[in-house]
């Protein structure tokens, strides 16, 4: 084993030395040339070497210890045989220090004074006056084994007479420690498993081990450039280098080579195969050239005139700078917040940061994720056209109309009128001005004159014959040739001339009603679906004014007049399908203009222009076309019951009252919603009523007030109406939970009417 | 008897949109290179008024893109690339795992190359369309072209950002037309003012890159691809607006001897190098020297809405030209710490000369022991050898002269002295905004400068 490891170092050694030595017998095989040098043991050469670096260790040994380091002392592991060579190399010196060590080992006595000898004596000595051998050196007998076979024991083995080998004392770990700290050879002092004993190792040994380390020739002194010997030089020599005969292939064309030439041939005779062009630099690198010479679009770009350039990010701020004013930088609470709020939400995408110099400035972590998130923006994000408006602020916020601009409007109580003793329900002014009719619960219709306030007249309805003699709805014929008063009392409607005023008008009025003829086709046919009856002159009831009766299936609750006077429609809630009539004065005929009872109808009114009817029902207020026969609109009302409704004298505006206290106004031509909704009214709305002149409307409610508005309805279609509350109107006291019934605005001054549940009848002017 | 009922979702919004996912099946494209295809031709999604509408009654999320912008996107030439790309990889592929290596270089050989040039024609019909979308362009050729090598990004990319940056840099000193910088801690900000459009864009601080996870540089690269290709078109026009060779020549090319720095390089690396270096000036078309700008004659005050317009324009113009030689006549000279290409590029613009140390970069002039350097840029604390004869500044009073258009007192940017507030040139205020007291003050001075040199 040894010697094999021996001779092994040799050939390294003198590798190329020995080649001369064996160039004549070698043969030409690889093999027999090295292993003719593995027979060769030549010791003598090394044995001189090492004698020689003995000599030179003796002298120099003490100061070399510095320069040899071995940087992992624990780390060191050297086979058994390494040590032993080691072991023989150690100089006096270090034999003397571990002299103690020794004892009991004689042959290692004799070998040191052998030694000792050797180097006193000669300059060359004997290569056998020591002695060399691994072999004999050997005094443990166990062979290679596993050495922790003998942990247990207090031997480490046997010698050659087999005896014990007992092994060498160990001191504790105190003594170990004062060793580490005494001696100067402790670092590069190993064990030999072998015996157990420490050795020293030498500065030749060190050298060996770094060299080992570092992947060099173990030995420092060896030649690792050598010339080159070319063995199997590439020159053609006369002779072959192998005996073989060459093979068959060598000398016969290939199969295989003359397909694929064929192939080819083929292939560029086809045209297939083209050979390749050599690249030149021009074509690699890019080319750019006059792009935009002519600045006009061509036909394919011109969709991109709709194009829409990216908007640019935002320019950086003062708190972005490096080095901002102090006031930019966010203080402890502020940046934790900073750091809590999601990355969506923060209003800066960054820390403002203060840097005492540009040198400290780093570079900012998230510059490729904001440059990769403004390349997403750009090819995923919509664009829109966003037509930004430059509205200075100011011209949002509307401007109220100084009440100067808003008047004439009724402000003050001027004339009460007194005379009725139950509630009064319903008043009507007259279409000149001058006449004023209302209608009460205590069964009268009394005239009034409206610039003094005096009674006129006063008719008492006879409660036999009529059954309820509460007047619901009073109603004056609005077209100045007509003197006409419809009042819906009970079942009954009565027009009444009250024979005042111009006496070629009532006049009048009373022959039209007389010359009337029935023709007997028409109303044969039909269904008749109010009783007509005229009341003769002979009559008592005519003296009063009663002029016709119509007697209707139901309670009527509501009267009104179409705007030329000649229809007027009457309201019969519990009427069902029969629930709104139209009546034609002029031919004494009734008609029902609904067949389908949409809901309890409240009130019902015509428009003033165009042949459209207003039903208003409980929440809803539809808009008939009477020509069409069609439903044209349906507002929504938003309020629970819809008490009354008024149309504003061009027709396309109207308010309705309702007695969820609200007032909503609706523009026809907008929308089918409110277009303003006012609560000014603390208890139910009762009566709404718009001013056939001036830009005024008002309401009345259970709160014994009526409210006066402004309500400005422009004929250009672009501007909205404006609607300004301005008055609110007191003197009505309530009882009975009811406060103000009805309101009605004279035809052509700016004044209001107001009745109510204290029994009278109020003017404001 | 009535009318045939008119399906649903036959006409109107419903047929102008398509989804994302309809406008791969109809183009045949892989989503990747649909992406692709969207980058390059400046195709984005539309959002519709009424989604319920257009997504036939259901409300799923969806992008939707203008049926029109996906049948135009289907004439595009590119497309039959995208797919001979995909053959060529299929090809190289299969090459590769049967080990040819005669064919994988063949393959290799002929690898499909497309070119941008008429989707940059087709997408900027006039040159001015295309300085005025140049801001994203210079920001990401910036960015790539201060990026480290790595496996993230083709080096071709980043080389070729480089070299047109470092152009259109050669632009910007030669026509002058920087106007604005500032420091932010994102990066270097600059405007400038090219044919009446502003421009502006980032370059990032320094070296120190960490790529993030989070970001796809496929997407970035593919933008990156058309801007490289835009921003050498509007170079070539740029340098041929104002008569410069274009690729760019130096002045003083062959006059320069090699520097032992540039003994390893090759003839056209050594040529990019000092290209780079923005020292030199670049050698004009016309050898005679420009032609003398055209002077505005003066009329009298003819246009009555505004007598006043021209005198403004005028005084305007005046600044400009002020601030344009602001550094002219001063020689700088800078010390290794500072940025040295920023601040090479911004003294340059304002006509001022800069040299460096030689063993910093390429292209050094002078060295520092150069008596007619008047200033130093200094970024330590303190220097040893101090010359007399020169003023030592931090690098911020550069940046601060040309945000104010005047030279600063230099008191306050001595080494070691704490700077005044670096504040950003590109924030106007409006009436009731706070202004920081350092602005006030400087607005002030500059108004009190006027004034005195108006009396």
């Amino acid at each position: 084993m040894s010697s094999k490891s021996r001779s092994k170092r040799k050939p390294d050694q003198f590798d190329f030395v020995d080649k001369g030595v064996n160039d004549s017998d070698s043969s030409e095989s690889e093999e027999s040339v090295y292993s003719g040098l593995e027979e060769e043991p030549d010791t003598s050469e090394e044995d001189q070497e090492q004698s020689s670096n003995q000599s030179d260790n003796d002298s120099s040994d003490n100061d070399d210890d510095e320069d040899i380091t071995l940087d992992d002392k624990s780390g060191l592991e050297l086979s058994t045989e390494q040590r032993k060579e080691l072991s023989t190399a150690s100089d006096d010196e270090l034999n003397e220090i571990n002299d103690q060590r020794y004892t009991g080992n004689v042959k290692s006595q004799n070998r040191k004074q052998q030694k000792q000898i050797t180097v006193k004596t000669a300059d060359r000595p004997d290569e056998y006056d020591y002695d060399s051998s691994d072999e004999e050196d050997i005094r443990n007998t166990v062979g290679n084994i596993p050495l922790e076979w003998y942990r247990e024991y207090p031997h480490i083995g046997y010698d050659i007479e087999g005896n014990r080998l007992l092994k060498p004392e160990k001191g504790d770990q105190l003594d170990e420690f004062l060793n580490k700290m005494d001696n100067p050879n402790y670092w590069r002092t190993v064990t030999n498993k072998m015996t157990g004993q420490n050795v020293v190792l030498s500065k030749e040994d060190l050298g060996l081990i770094q060299n080992l380390q570092s992947s060099k020739h173990p030995d420092s002194m060896a030649e690792n450039y050598q010339p080159w010997i070319d063995f199997f030089t590439h020159e053609k020599m006369i002779h072959p280098v192998t005996n073989h005969p060459q093979h068959k292939r060598s000398f016969i064309p290939s199969k295989w080579e003359k397909l694929k030439v064929g192939q080819m041939v083929h292939a560029l005779k086809m045209g297939w195969m083209k050979p390749t062009k050599a690249k030149t630099e021009e074509e690699e690198e890019e080319n750019f050239y006059m792009l935009w010479k002519e600045d006009e679009e061509s036909e394919i770009t011109r969709r991109y005139r709709a194009h829409l350039p990216a908007p640019k990010m935002p320019l950086p701020s003062h708190a972005e700078s490096y080095n901002p004013p102090p006031e930019y930088l966010l203080t402890k609470e502020e940046e934790e917040k900073w750091q809590n709020m999601e990355p969506e939400e923060r209003r800066m995408n960054f820390l403002p940061q203060k840097y005492p110099s540009l040198r400290l400035v780093p570079a900012y972590k998230r510059f490729i994720n904001e440059r990769f998130e403004r390349c997403l923006d750009l090819y995923l994000c919509p664009r829109k056209p966003k037509i930004r408006m430059n509205i200075n602020p100011e011209d949002l916020i509307p401007k109220l109309p100084k009440p100067r601009d808003l008047q004439p409007f009724p402000t003050a109580q001027a004339i009460v009128y007194r005379g009725h003793s139950d509630i009064v329900r319903t008043i009507s002014v007259d279409p000149t001005g001058q006449w004023l009719v209302s209608g009460s619960d205590d069964g009268s219709v009394r005239f009034w004159e409206v610039s003094t306030g005096r009674c006129m007249k006063s008719i008492t309805m006879e409660t036999g014959s009529l059954g309820n003699m509460c007047i619901r709805s009073v109603a004056w014929n609005p077209h100045p040739d007509v003197s006409l008063v419809a009042i819906a009392m009970g079942q009954t409607v009565i027009l009444v001339n009250p024979g005042l005023g111009d006496k070629m008008v009532t006049n009048n009025t009373d022959n039209v009603l007389h010359s009337f003829s029935p023709t007997e086709e028409e109303s044969m046919g039909k269904k008749v679906y109010a009783d007509w009856s005229s009341i003769d002159t002979s009559d008592k009831r005519f003296e009063n004014g009663f002029r016709l009766l119509l007697q209707h299936p139901k309670e009527v609750s509501q009267v009104t007049w179409h705007g030329r006077g000649d229809y007027f429609a009457s309201v019969m809630p519990k009427g069902d399908s029969m629930s709104v009539l139209i009546h034609q004065l002029s031919r004494r005929r009734s008609q029902n203009p609904f067949n389908k009872s949409k809901g309890m109808v409240q009130c019902v009114l015509f428009h003033p222009v165009r042949p459209f009817l207003f039903v208003a029902t409980q929440r809803y207020v539809r808009v008939y076309n009477l020509l069409k026969q069609e439903l044209s609109k349906k507002l929504m009302t938003n309020c629970k019951w819809v008490s009354s409704m008024a149309v504003h004298s061009g027709g396309d505006n109207i308010i309705i009252g309702s007695y969820d206290c609200r007032l909503s106004w609706f523009d026809l031509d907008v929308s089918t919603k409110p277009y303003q909704t006012l609560r000014h009214h603390k208890r139910a709305v009762r009566a709404v009523n718009y001013h056939r002149k001036y830009p005024l409307f008002a309401s009345a409610s259970d709160d014994g007030t009526v409210i006066v508005c402004h309500g400005m309805v422009y004929n250009d279609l672009l501007k909205n109406p404006l609607i300004v509350p301005v008055k609110i109107l007191k003197g009505h006291a309530i009882s009975h939970d009811l406060g103000v019934l009805d309101c009605v605005f004279h035809p052509s001054q700016p004044w209001v009417f107001s009745c109510g549940a204290d029994t009278t009848i109020r003017l404001f002017t | 008897m009535g009318r045939e009922r008119r399906k649903k979702y036959e006409k109107g919004e419903a047929t102008a949109f398509m989804s994302r996912n309809q406008a791969i099946n109809k183009l045949q494209l892989t989503l990747a290179d649909f992406r692709r295809l969207c980058i390059l031709k400046g195709i984005y999604p539309h959002e519709p008024k009424h989604k319920k509408r257009v997504n036939k009654g259901s409300t799923v999320h969806k992008t939707y893109y203008l049926v029109k912008d996906i049948n135009f996107l289907a004439h595009e030439p590119i497309i039959n690339k995208f797919r001979e790309f995909k053959h060529f990889v299929r090809r190289l592929k299969k090459a590769i795992n049967k080990r040819n290596k005669d064919a994988e270089q063949r393959i290799r050989n002929n690898k499909p190359k497309y070119k941008l040039d008429h989707i940059v024609r087709e997408r900027y019909p006039s040159f001015q369309d295309a300085l005025g979308d140049l801001d994203d362009c210079l920001s990401m050729c910036f960015l790539f072209g201060t990026m480290p090598q790595g496996a993230r990004v083709h080096m071709e990319y980043i080389n070729h950002a480089r070299k047109l940056t470092v152009e259109f840099m050669h632009y910007i000193i030669a026509s002058k037309s920087l106007r604005k910088v500032f420091i932010s801690i994102k990066g270097i900000y600059f405007q400038a003012e090219v044919m009446g459009q502003q421009l502006t864009w980032v370059v990032p601080h320094g070296l120190g890159y960490q790529h993030p996870d989070d970001v796809d540089y496929r997407v970035m690269q593919t933008f990156v691809e058309f801007y490289t290709t835009l921003l050498g078109f509007i170079n070539f026009k740029l340098y041929h607006s104002i008569n410069l060779h274009y690729p760019p020549k130096l002045e003083l090319d062959a006059a320069t001897p090699v520097d032992e720095n540039e003994e390893n390089m090759t003839e056209k690396e050594r040529y990019q190098e000092r290209l780079s270096a923005l020292s030199q000036t670049l050698r004009s078309l016309d050898e005679g020297g420009g032609e003398e700008e055209v002077q505005l004659d003066e009329f009298p005050a003819v246009e009555t809405d505004d007598p006043d317009r021209v005198e403004k324009a005028k005084v305007e113009a005046e600044k400009i030209k002020k601030l344009q030689n602001l550094f002219k006549g001063l020689k700088f000279f800078l010390n290794r710490e500072v940025p040295r290409e920023t601040l090479v590029f911004i003294i340059r613009s304002f006509g001022g000369d800069v040299s460096w140390h030689k063993s910093v970069a390429v292209g050094a002039t002078y060295p520092e022991s150069d008596e007619s350097i008047t200033h130093q840029i200094v970024d330590r604390p303190q220097t040893k050898n101090q010359y007399l004869s020169r003023y030592y500044v931090q690098p911020q009073w550069v940046f601060d002269c040309v945000n104010n258009t005047s030279l600063l007192p230099m008191e306050s940017y001595f080494p070691g002295a704490t700077l005044p507030p670096h504040l950003s040139p590109f924030v106007e205020e409006a009436e009731g905004d706070y202004v920081p007291p350092e602005r006030q003050a400087l607005i002030n001075r500059q108004l009190g400068l006027q004034e005195d040199s108006g009396v």
